[in-house]
């Protein structure tokens, strides 16, 4: 098979960074969309030229690190896929493929197609875990937990971190990352404790970290690779307020006290 | 010659690690602040250590080369983790937990290490529900397990296919508490090149920031590195794309033993290699053992027409099927180990039966599980492997059955370590895959996720308080001494002869050339011709990327070639020492299968007379041969004897 691919090259994070075309040949259906590129950096490191860079290394859909915009979509045209899943007979011989990094003010540009993510993690320790110490925990059966409970807060927990709901959104929103996170530990007897503090904090985290509002326009459920839903959002828009309730009502007492 | 001991306590087994605990030396909380620990690697065995050890008050940096720790390649495990619960009543318990794992492990591994592992796996699993991790359960509300290779009892939890992911999010939820709290200082894109000893012990690392190219000199009391594994060095596997040698390579270096290099595994189920380009390998989890029935025709006929595509595998009637485990080991079938599994793959593929066009694949077919129990009861198990297989073979796995080779998947060698899993170098302590400690030759399936988390929630913060609590009159290491100097101008003269050098070929290039050499002499099957052979190809190969490799950009940038050509060249002198360990080792045991040594029925030979050691390198420097050190296994509690899954 054979593309025209146009790629977002900045040397840096300082650079202005712009559209440089290049066109491959020889590419096999069954490649990945990573082996596509590896192939063409073969060629420009043969040139002389500066390889693209781009963020990978599990190559299996789960480590999150890769990203991209492909023709304008987060991971690219298929549905639950991240782009190292994707694979070269997903496009139309001969096409022409963007591919530029993911664009939003909390995710700063390091090099070529590559961002800085680190926002999530800071959003994660803002509160995003169960405070339990390694050591004198009570037996994993002492608390049943409903099969219907747990594998609703898998559904959760299977978020990858790859940024592409943020990437998607209109506003830049992190909703859906944080409401899966939220809702992960929400979920689960273990995670209910601390639940009120959790959501608040990481709420409050996100908002400082210059993510936009979200405004249901729903773009992140669909891109995201592994499909985390919408619902989460609403499930962490209401554990939100209920701790504020309970924050209101905690210092009412604390007042008439 | 170096004397190793591996320390355990003299008193029986079973009472080894509550004794070692006893008597161990603490530090108190006040001196623990002012103690230092360096933690390279945030998978499930480092992000353990390091949030644990932060929890109890030292002072800890993390370090890990990718933009976050949660992508350690520890995500990437899918089947589960064992443990010693016996929640099944089907008659599990430590006891039994150890036999496995050191019978699996051909009787390659230290006792006292492996009873200790199998003991701490009850508590892990509580450790990690409390954490949040979201296990498969059982309508009642209780945990589910399943069986996997190389056992008769169901004792491995699991979180539907994502196992590693969802350990791995704990652990990273408790390290990110920790860094939080301050306790924690996380430096993420840092490549760590080299390990810094100052009078003989380990106290500090130089990392490389990947974004800035910038070299940096860090400090501490001691050094713990828990790096994953080495499988890159075959350049196709099912690790990540930047898995590395590199840490443990400059700890060997420096003076650390580096264990039974050549013990590597070959996992039986691996999607098969497509085309010259293949980057890497993607893993089928063996738990798709359970349900799945692994078969090649009977018939040439059969598989000329399948190559040809004339036939689909369902046209072949059962009676023209070989069920080949099931007929070798009627006793396990389907669920024998590893490297049984994938020798018999090999065998049946050599023999002329492979079945894709590449010759180089066998059938594992869910027909009659599906019947069995349902499409939907499958899905449950496997949706997503099977979603994962469809994705990249464009086949459908629930229709036709899936088309499986072996690929290299996981390294039982590593960095030596004693029963505190300190290296030879004081201070230097290793954790997880990294070290060689507990699966012998072979690993059973779900006990390395056990083995990263036991090293990191509960063994590790004991042990290493008993080196540390002689440190603590040692005040703060500088970064300017003459140790730290040296090794900033060692790493940095290195990096720019690799920018300097002016040939014309990529760093990929020369990978792909030692992944060939290492598959073929070093692989599921080796000789002593072809192991000879691959040791002066690998002479060759050195010179050649001395002279041809090719690195465009800078080192002040990032820059993805640079990192890989350092990475590499530690992978070819690696590879040496693996095809001497395997020259070395004249028996054929667990993943190491030496021609020469094998029954009449082509099973593994083992000679424990002469080869119940653990084979450990000490480097002599350059252009001398590496020193073999012997650290003879006693048995005590498990008799050797031949492995028999008949
Ligand atoms: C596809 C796959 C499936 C598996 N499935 C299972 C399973 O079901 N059950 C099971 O028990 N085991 C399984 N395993 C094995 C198991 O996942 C690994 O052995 C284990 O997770 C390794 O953990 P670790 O913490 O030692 O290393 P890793 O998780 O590999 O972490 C290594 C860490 O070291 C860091 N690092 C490495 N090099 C450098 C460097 N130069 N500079 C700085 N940092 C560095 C990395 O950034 C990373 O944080 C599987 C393995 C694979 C590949
Ligand atoms: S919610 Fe989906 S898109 Fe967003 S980070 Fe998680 S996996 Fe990626
Ligand atoms: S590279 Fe790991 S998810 Fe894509």
């Amino acid at each position: 098979m054979i593309f025209t691919l146009k790629i977002w090259r900045q040397k840096d994070a300082a650079d202005k960074g712009g559209l440089v075309t290049y066109n491959v040949d020889d590419i096999s259906p069954d490649s990945s969309f990573f082996e596509m590129l590896d192939q063409l950096n073969q060629h420009l490191i043969a040139q002389g030229v500066d390889p693209v860079s781009f963020d990978h290394d599990c190559r299996e859909g789960i480590c999150g690190t890769c990203s991209l915009y492909i023709n304008g979509r987060p991971h690219g045209p298929l549905k639950g896929t991240t782009t190292c899943q994707l694979h070269m007979r997903s496009f139309r011989n001969g096409e022409t493929i963007f591919v530029e990094p993911w664009r939003c003010g909390a995710f700063p540009v390091i090099k070529d197609l590559i961002v800085d993510r680190s926002a999530f993690d800071r959003i994660i320790q803002a509160g995003g875990y169960v405070s339990v110490n390694s050591g004198g925990i009570p037996d994993a059966n002492t608390i049943p937990v409903p099969k219907s409970d747990s594998d609703a807060s898998f559904d959760a927990a299977a978020c990858i971190g790859c940024g592409a709901c943020v990437a998607s959104c209109p506003n830049a929103s992190a909703m859906l990352f944080v409401s899966a996170k939220v809702s992960h530990l929400a979920l689960l007897p273990q995670g209910r404790i601390e639940a009120a503090r959790r959501v608040q904090n990481m709420v409050a985290t996100m908002d400082s970290l210059g993510f936009g509002n979200c405004s249901n326009a729903y773009a992140c459920e669909a891109e995201c690779p592994k499909e985390i839903s919408v619902t989460n959002i609403a499930r962490m828009n209401r554990e939100f307020l209920a701790a504020k309730l309970f924050a209101e009502k905690e210092k009412q007492i604390s007042v008439s006290l | 010659m170096i004397n190793l001991k591996a320390g355990a306590p003299t008193v029986p087994l079973a009472e080894q690690w509550s004794s070692y605990k006893a008597g161990c030396k603490l530090v108190n909380p006040n001196n623990k602040r002012k103690l230092d620990i360096i933690v390279v690697g945030t998978g499930l065995a480092g992000a353990s250590a390091a949030a644990t050890l932060g929890q109890l008050g030292y002072n800890v940096k993390a370090f890990c080369y990718q933009d976050t720790p949660r992508r350690a390649h520890s995500i990437a495990a899918q089947g589960g983790i064992n443990a010693a619960k016996n929640y099944q009543n089907d008659g599990d318990n430590v006891f039994r937990l150890f036999y496995d794992t050191v019978k699996g492990g051909d009787y390659r591994a230290r006792e006292s290490n492996v009873y200790r592992l199998a003991s701490i796996s009850p508590e892990i699993i509580d450790l990690c529900v409390a954490q949040g991790v979201p296990f498969a359960r059982e309508y009642g509300g209780l945990l589910a397990n399943r069986s996997f290779g190389g056992t008769q009892v169901s004792r491995t939890f699991y979180a539907r296919g994502q196992t590693g992911q969802q350990l791995l999010i704990g652990a990273y939820s408790a390290l990110s508490r920790q860094i939080a709290e301050g306790a924690v200082k996380l430096y993420n894109r840092r490549d760590i090149l080299d390990v810094v000893l100052v009078d003989g012990k380990a106290r500090g690392v130089i990392a490389r920031n990947l974004v800035t190219g910038e070299i940096e000199r860090h400090a501490a009391h001691a050094v713990v590195l828990a790096t994953g594994g080495y499988g890159n060095v075959f350049y196709l596997s099912t690790n990540a794309m930047g898995s590395n040698v590199t840490p443990a390579w400059s700890a060997y270096k420096k003076g650390a033993l580096f264990a039974n290099p050549c013990f590597t595994q070959i996992h039986p189920t691996c999607i098969p290699v497509h085309g010259e380009f293949q980057s890497k390998l993607t893993l089928m989890s063996e738990s798709l053992r359970n349900d799945g029935r692994i078969w090649v025709p009977l018939d040439k006929e059969d598989v000329e027409k399948l190559r040809q595509k004339k036939i689909q595998p369902e046209d072949i009637p059962e009676s023209k099927r070989d069920y080949y485990l099931e007929r070798r080991y009627p006793a396990f079938g389907n669920l024998v180990p590893r490297d049984v599994a994938s020798r018999a793959a090999k065998e049946r593929c050599d023999a002329g039966y492979g079945v894709s066009s590449t010759g180089l694949a066998v059938y594992l077919d869910f027909s009659d599980a599906i019947n069995r129990l349902g499409r939907e009861a499958i899905a449950a198990r496997y949706g997503n492997l099977f979603q994962m297989y469809e994705q990249i073979v464009a086949d459908n796995p629930y229709k036709t059955p899936m088309m499986i080779y072996p690929a290299v998947h996981y390294t039982m060698g590593g960095l030596w370590v004693d029963y505190e899993l300190m290296t030879t170098v004081p201070g230097l302590y290793a954790i997880g895959e990294c070290n060689f400690s507990d699966h012998g030759a072979n690993r059973l399936g779900a006990s390395a996720l056990m083995q990263g988390l036991a090293d990191g929630y509960f063994v590790l913060p004991y042990t290493i308080s008993g080196y540390l609590s002689g440190e603590i009159h040692t005040p703060p290491i500088s970064t300017s001494l003459p140790e730290f100097e040296a090794a900033v101008k060692s790493v940095s003269e290195r990096l720019a002869g690799l920018k300097n050098s002016s040939g014309k070929e990529s760093v990929d290039h020369f990978h792909r050339k030692l992944g060939k050499i290492m598959w073929e002499y070093c692989g599921m099957s080796r000789n002593e011709a072809g192991l000879q052979k691959a040791l002066s190809l690998i002479e060759e190969l050195k010179a050649e990327f001395a002279a041809d490799v090719r690195i465009p950009g800078g080192l002040k940038e990032y820059n993805p070639e640079l990192e890989k050509a350092w990475r590499v060249q530690d992978f070819i002198e690696l590879g040496e020492l693996m095809v001497r360990d395997a020259l070395q080792r004249k028996e054929s045991c667990g993943g190491h299968f030496r021609e020469e040594y094998q029954t009449p029925d082509g099973e593994a030979l083992r000679n424990d007379d002469e080869f119940a050691f653990v084979g450990a390198w000490e480097y002599k420097g350059v252009g001398s041969a590496p020193a073999l050190t012997k650290e003879e296994l006693q048995f005590e509690a498990v008799i050797p004897s031949q492995r028999s899954y008949k």
